[in-house]
């Protein structure tokens, strides 16, 4: 701590800081551009100008960057000084030579940091007189537009793509004020987290693109706090509405899990839900071959009720990105013994291994933000950059570590991104990617090792026994894997924080259990230093996990032999875990099979009935991200009558069947059912204050207070001004009204503060700048550090041969395309890749195939015909069929493939 | 040249009349590469340090900061390379005296730098060469090449075990890689963005390395200071700044040119002896003392010696030295309208007063030069030079650039008034 005398009044502040985070922190309005809390400071913009004085006598004082600044013991500066202000307002000036005046057009427009800064610093005249500069603009791709006239040069883009996301084709070129921050030529951002710029901009330079095409300002839109459902992370978003439609997708800060930023999946993955493909109303038929009837609710529920009353036995087929709520109303109406988690055998078993390592590790669960901490991380048969990509921005920022304790050995403090980055010189931390192909991460690992799923679980094995001779060793193992092993303990064992990832995407449970060996040698020692993150499939595997139930090969084979007659299936594509003909023809002994969704699936073709289920935006639930923790989502906007939460609809058919009156009502209630009926699930309730919660009898309002258009928006359709929706679920309103400052951590459905209309007032939102937020970051942990007694996984899979005559095929991973939900979205669809077949670029040589040759090939029982392609750093051996790609059918991988034909 | 005015001018006394190529051998003839061998034989670094303290040697670059002081900054006791880096960068609008030492006597430098090398403990060095100076830098390989064949420079210098390797480095051509630190990205292939102070280079410099950044003449000092002691370095000049300076006049004088004297030579003498006076029909304005970013003086200051105090008590810089004599009859608007041209474009365009703030600088300049400016247009130009001062901005860059306009308007305001339209 550090005493601060600012405008002559004394502050105890954290002396770690510099100046500006230090004002901020205290609720001054000190205009800045260039700093930004996650990038730290370069002092560039020279916005953030204050007074210094040398001591009390020093009545002159000088012009100094608060954000270059450090915040020591007896410092005195002033804000509110003629000299400083008039410095602020100049550069403002300067800044807005160039701006064009076009924010009536501007989407930035009413969220502009450069708007609330200019505001701030009292600029209303402009006395430039001469001619602007102007640029010309380029295509990025479907996710952001381009309008370089509105640069004000703060650099934030290309420190963020470049220097923290790591990406290479944004960039400045030139100099003087002609500086262009662009690509070299026109063509798509190539990273990940290119939408990110959208927020780093403080003006509308890089703007949402989709958000564009169908536009909405922020103050119209109707917003609320939500959970991205693309992957097991959880990130934390803040999407927004208006008339019926999710308009964009920005991100809600988290403490702890994704901080400021998003992946370009989870930012521009939420546009399924306006596709007019999805289901909207309840339909039914009698026979498989009779037409569809669209139905009422009352009618659907009433019919489903009494096929249920009738059925002889049910299956209920739940699913790992739907919430707690919806599998639990499944679980409780078809009892838990008839309930299935909704993952083929492979996927479920997989999953629940998962959760056991989670549940029994010594080593300590890591969240983004620990991960970040991470000063060594042994990846291990992840690609996180395309399974959880959040992930792959933190372990980019792990491996600075040892830049970061350098320049701590130097006095150079952690927010001085402009000293460190020069003092460091790109020099990385321990980053070890052992995958069966190369990522995205390769570019700042310091180790890559390329194997076979069995063989990097061997791998694992033998890193945890090098660890811990306590630990299990491979019975077998060479002196190459040892002296791998070797290297990358001693990477691990040098470190105050390691880190261990990995998860299902491999395909092997060895793998996950492997991990857990690591972790569980990295902690054994008394300092408890092991980190462990492993990753589910799904946005709710964990839940499920803890929810428990069948795998899906088990339910299928309940209504093949007759012991059930009737299948409710709850928002899964049953195809894309296992074969379609395999669940075609469980499906088809079925008497009676009711799907419920958001999105069309080939299933219903087979199915009964089919009941439009609410998708994250329209409805609320809770979900459990892959640190074990409890996040509550909330409806964006009511949707058209006949769309409900799927516990809503399960609920209704429930009390059809048994002929009494709804239980629940509102989500509070499910919640609770859910958590008395399962105890590694009590505590859910907490994720997010009850829907009774009120602050001086004030709801949340999801509006902001100058929402317009409210008595005039649906006038085309009825004059009548209605009354705004009534919300039984959450303490939010679909209203204007209500609280708009102090909001409860999980009820923040938009970043606001009085003068602060653009993302930047997540500043204020927090307890200190850049940490938690005030009142503590939302959901609560379910898992904690030994929660279950465990021990050492002991049996290695053999090592993994390769054939002449096949090649092992591995799932290969897309951010764009791979996940359910998003690849749905137009934007998305527009970046996923086609189906293809990888194989090691020597192979095809030897095979004498051409890139982009369709071949037939046979995975199992399935045959395919896909063009070839070289897969980058394919583990000899090895072949690479993308997972989830729209075309490609359920694969069950790791599998052998083998090429039937070569065609043109 | 004589011994004595060879030790008079002990800078420029090896240049040739046609300036042609002086090989090592010429080289050494006039005492060349004794003060290296002294240096490294019977000198321990910090006492070499010490003679280049003693001597008061001042950075020639412009900003005057002593030298021996810069490099007691270098720690010598690290684990890893330390690095020298020249600046030969030499973009200052009037200067040239870098070149000349370059293209004139580049073993000169060459010695300098592997005792300055030596004295910092620098394993490496780079001489990083203004883009537009070709013969320069194909001088400076030569006599490196010939050094090195010689035992002067390499894996074994002199027998001595210390290790030394000399590289020239051509600058892409911006004038901001002048400016030490972004001399330093530009050499590591970033940006040429000044660097953020602290840390300074000599803590982390070149690849996060302890690093000292020196100007070519500064060095080119160095061998004198080693061969002929501290004291007779003091005793070449005038005042109390040491040594010898290479002073240059360009702009309407009898005879542009530059020319070793004393450190301290007023500047009457350099105007009237050296540079011949004003030309035919014109009459002496004022002058920028020290290169394009140094403020005007004027002819009360005729008789001010020309060394870093004097000039800087003066309210100017002695900078370069070069001197941009103005007369009477060119356009003062014209002029300044000119040079704030040159610093915009050359803005780096890093912080937000330079890169803005210059061009609109010099479009209301331009519009004074015309006769269409506007009542407040001084204003706004008053307010820049108050505003684009030291700490306000990144660098020196626009503060060295507001220099000439803010010194203008004190002392030439009427040539403003007559540009704003009645």
């Amino acid at each position: 701590m550090a005493t601060v005398t600012i405008d002559g009044q004394a502050y105890h502040v954290d002396g770690s800081q510099n100046l500006l985070q230090v004002c901020l922190t205290l609720g001054f309005d000190l205009p800045y551009f260039c700093w930004h809390p996650a990038l730290g400071s370069v002092g560039s913009c020279r916005q953030c100008a204050i007074k210094q004085y040398r001591d009390a006598d020093d009545t002159r004082g000088i012009i100094a960057m608060a954000c270059m600044t450090p915040a020591q013991e007896g410092s005195r500066i002033a804000v509110h000084e003629p000299e400083a202000q008039a410095f602020r307002s100049s550069v403002i000036e300067w800044l807005m030579v160039n701006h064009p005046h076009d924010c009536p057009v501007c989407e930035e427009g009413g969220e502009c940091h450069l708007q609330d800064m200019t505001q701030m610093t009292g600029h209303t005249r402009r006395r430039y007189r001469f001619t602007k500069r102007t640029h010309r603009n380029q295509y990025l791709g479907p996710f952001i537009n381009h309008e370089m006239n509105r640069c004000i040069a703060c650099y934030r883009c290309v420190r963020f793509y470049q220097d923290y996301a790591g990406g290479g084709d944004l960039r400045a070129f030139g100099i003087r004020n002609q500086v262009y921050f662009g690509r070299e030529h026109d063509g798509m951002l190539e990273n990940e987290f290119s939408g990110n710029l959208v927020e780093i901009c403080p003006t509308g330079v890089f703007t949402d693109k989709p958000l564009a095409r169908r536009y909405t300002r922020k103050w119209d839109l109707q917003s609320t706090p939500s959970i991205c459902p693309h992957c097991s992370l959880g990130c934390n978003t803040s999407p927004g509405e208006r008339y019926g439609e999710l308009r964009r997708t920005q991100n809600r800060y988290h403490g702890e899990i994704n901080g400021y930023f998003l992946c370009d999946r989870g930012r521009f993955g939420g546009a399924f839900v306006n596709r007019a493909e999805r289901p909207r109303q309840p339909r039914l038929r009698d026979g498989r071959d009779d037409p569809w009837r669209e139905v009422g609710a009352n009618e659907a529920v009433a019919r489903i009720g009494a096929w249920l009353a009738e059925a002889q036995g049910v299956v209920g087929i739940g699913s790992p990105r739907a919430s707690l709520e919806g599998n639990f109303a499944l679980q409780d109406l078809v009892s838990h013994q008839a309930f299935a988690s909704g993952m083929g055998a492979a996927e479920h078993a997989r999953n629940d291994a998962l959760h056991r390592v989670l549940a029994t590790t010594p080593a300590a669960i890591a969240s983004l933000a620990a991960a970040e901490q991470a000063d060594a991380v042994l990846v291990l048969g992840e690609d996180p950059t395309h399974t959880a990509p959040r992930l792959a921005l933190s372990l980019r920022q792990a491996t600075r570590q040892a830049g970061l304790a350098q320049a701590d050995a130097m006095g150079i403090p952690a927010w001085h991104d402009a000293a460190l980055r020069r003092v460091s010189q790109g020099r990385t931390s321990p980053l070890i990617m052992a995958t069966p192909y190369a990522t995205r991460l390769d570019d700042v690992a310091s180790h890559r090792y390329r194997a076979a799923p069995a063989d990097l679980a061997r791998l694992g094995i033998a890193v945890a026994r090098a660890l811990d001779p306590g630990a299990p060793a491979v019975g077998d193992a060479d002196d190459a894997l040892e002296a791998t092993a070797a290297a990358i303990a001693e990477a691990l064992a040098g470190a105050e924080r390691p880190l261990v990832v990995a998860g299902t995407a491999a395909g092997s449970q060895a793998v996950i259990e492997a991990a857990g060996n690591v972790a569980r040698a990295l902690a054994s020692d008394a300092q408890h230093r092991g980190h462990l993150c492993l990753l589910p499939s799904h946005c709710n595997g964990l839940g499920l996990a803890r929810m428990g139930g069948h795998d899906l090969d088990t339910a299928l084979a309940r209504l093949e032999r007759g012991d059930a007659d009737t299948a409710v299936v709850l928002e899964n594509d049953l195809n894309r875990d296992l074969p379609a003909e395999r669940v075609a023809r469980a499906l088809a002994m079925a008497r009676r099979v009711v799907v419920l969704d958001c999105l069309p699936t080939h299933i219903m073709d087979q199915a009964h009935a089919v009941l439009p289920a609410a998708s994250f935006a329209e409805g609320d639930g809770t979900l459990i991200n892959s640190e074990g923790r409890a996040q509550r989502y909330l409806q964006l906007f009511a949707p058209g009558a006949p769309v409900r939460e799927a516990w809503r609809w399960l609920e209704a058919c429930r009390a059809a069947r048994d002929g009494d009156g709804e239980r629940w009502g509102r989500l509070d209630a499910v919640t609770a059912a859910c958590a008395a009926r399962h105890p590694l699930l009590a505590g859910i309730e907490e994720a997010a204050p009850s829907a009774l919660w009120r602050a001086h009898g004030l709801r949340v309002p999801r509006q902001p207070h100058r929402y317009s258009g409210r008595t005039a928006m649906h006038a085309d359709r009825d004059v009548r001004e209605h009354p705004p929706p009534e919300d039984p679920d959450s303490a939010l309103a679909f209203s204007m009204e209500g609280l708009q400052t102090r909001r409860p951590s999980a009820l923040i459905p938009f970043a606001w503060s009085p003068g602060w209309n653009s993302v930047q007032a997540v500043s204020h939102l927090q307890a200190t700048v850049g940490g938690a937020l005030a009142g503590g970051d939302p959901g609560i942990k379910l898992l904690d550090r030994g929660g279950q007694p465990g021990g050492w996984y002991a049996e290695p899979p053999a090592r993994f041969e390769a054939r002449g005559d096949a090649w092992l095929a591995v799932g290969i991973h897309h951010i764009f395309g791979s996940e359910v939900l998003s690849a749905w979205s137009p934007a998305i669809v527009e970046r996923t890749p086609a189906p293809y077949l990888a194989l090691p670029p020597g192979d095809l040589a030897d095979r004498g195939l051409a890139g982009g040759q369709a071949v037939s090939v046979a995975v199992d029982d399935i045959r395919l015909r896909l063009p070839v392609t070289a897969g980058a750093g394919l583990a000899p051996g090895l072949a690479g069929l993308p997972v989830g790609l729209p075309g490609m059918p359920a694969l069950t991988l790791p599998a052998w493939l083998t090429i039937e034909e070569a065609g043109p | 040249m004589t011994e004595a005015a060879h030790q008079q001018t002990p800078l420029t006394g090896n240049i040739r009349a046609d300036r042609g190529y002086v090989g090592l051998e010429d080289y050494r003839r006039s005492g060349g590469y004794i003060g290296l061998e002294r240096a490294l034989k019977a000198m321990e670094p910090g006492e070499v340090q010490q003679a280049v303290k003693d001597s008061r040697l001042r950075g020639r670059g412009g900003a005057g900061f002593p030298t021996g002081m810069k490099w007691g900054f270098m720690p010598l006791d690290q684990a890893g390379p330390n690095y020298l880096v020249v600046n030969a960068d030499e973009m200052e609008p009037g200067t040239f005296k870098d070149r000349l030492l370059m293209e004139g006597d580049p073993h000169q430098l060459v010695e300098g730098v592997a005792i300055a090398a030596y004295a910092v403990q620098a394993s490496t060095a780079y001489i990083f060469v203004r883009d537009a100076y070709r013969l320069a830098a194909e001088r400076l390989r030569q006599a490196i090449a010939e050094a090195r064949g010689a035992g002067w420079l390499g894996d074994d210098v002199l027998s001595s075990s210390y290790r030394l390797e000399v590289h020239v480095h051509s600058s892409a051509g911006r004038y901001i890689c002048g400016e030490e630190t972004a001399l330093l990205n530009a050499l590591e292939g970033r940006r040429p963005l000044p660097r953020a102070k602290p840390p300074y280079p000599q803590q982390a410099g070149l690849w996060g390395r302890p690093t000292v950044v020196n100007n070519v003449e500064t060095i080119c000092n160095v061998p004198h200071i080693v061969r002929n002691g501290a004291d007779w370095f003091r005793g070449l000049s005038y005042t109390e700044d040491a040594g010898s300076k290479i002073y240059g006049a360009s702009g309407q004088v009898a005879r542009p040119g530059a020319w070793e004297l004393p450190m301290g030579t007023t500047l009457r003498e350099l105007l009237e002896v050296h540079a011949g006076g004003m030309r035919e029909g014109y009459r002496f304005r004022g002058v920028l003392p020290g290169g394009a970013s140094t403020p005007f003086l004027v002819a009360e200051h005729l008789d001010l010696p020309m060394d870093f105090d004097h000039v800087g008590q003066a309210g100017s810089r002695l900078g370069t030295g070069a001197l941009v004599v103005v007369d009477d009859r060119t356009s003062l608007m014209g002029l300044l309208r000119n040079l704030e041209h040159f610093f915009a474009q050359e803005s780096c365009g890093w912080c937000t007063p330079c890169r803005d703030g210059l061009p609109w600088v010099e479009q209301l300049l331009a519009d004074l030069e015309a006769g269409r400016g506007r009542a407040g247009d001084i204003a706004i130009l008053q307010e820049h030079c108050d505003r684009l001062g030291p700490g306000n901005t990144f660098c020196a860059h626009a503060p060295g650039a507001v220099g000439p306009l803010e010194s203008a308007l004190q002392r030439f305001p009427e040539a403003f008034e007559q540009g704003v339209a009645g």
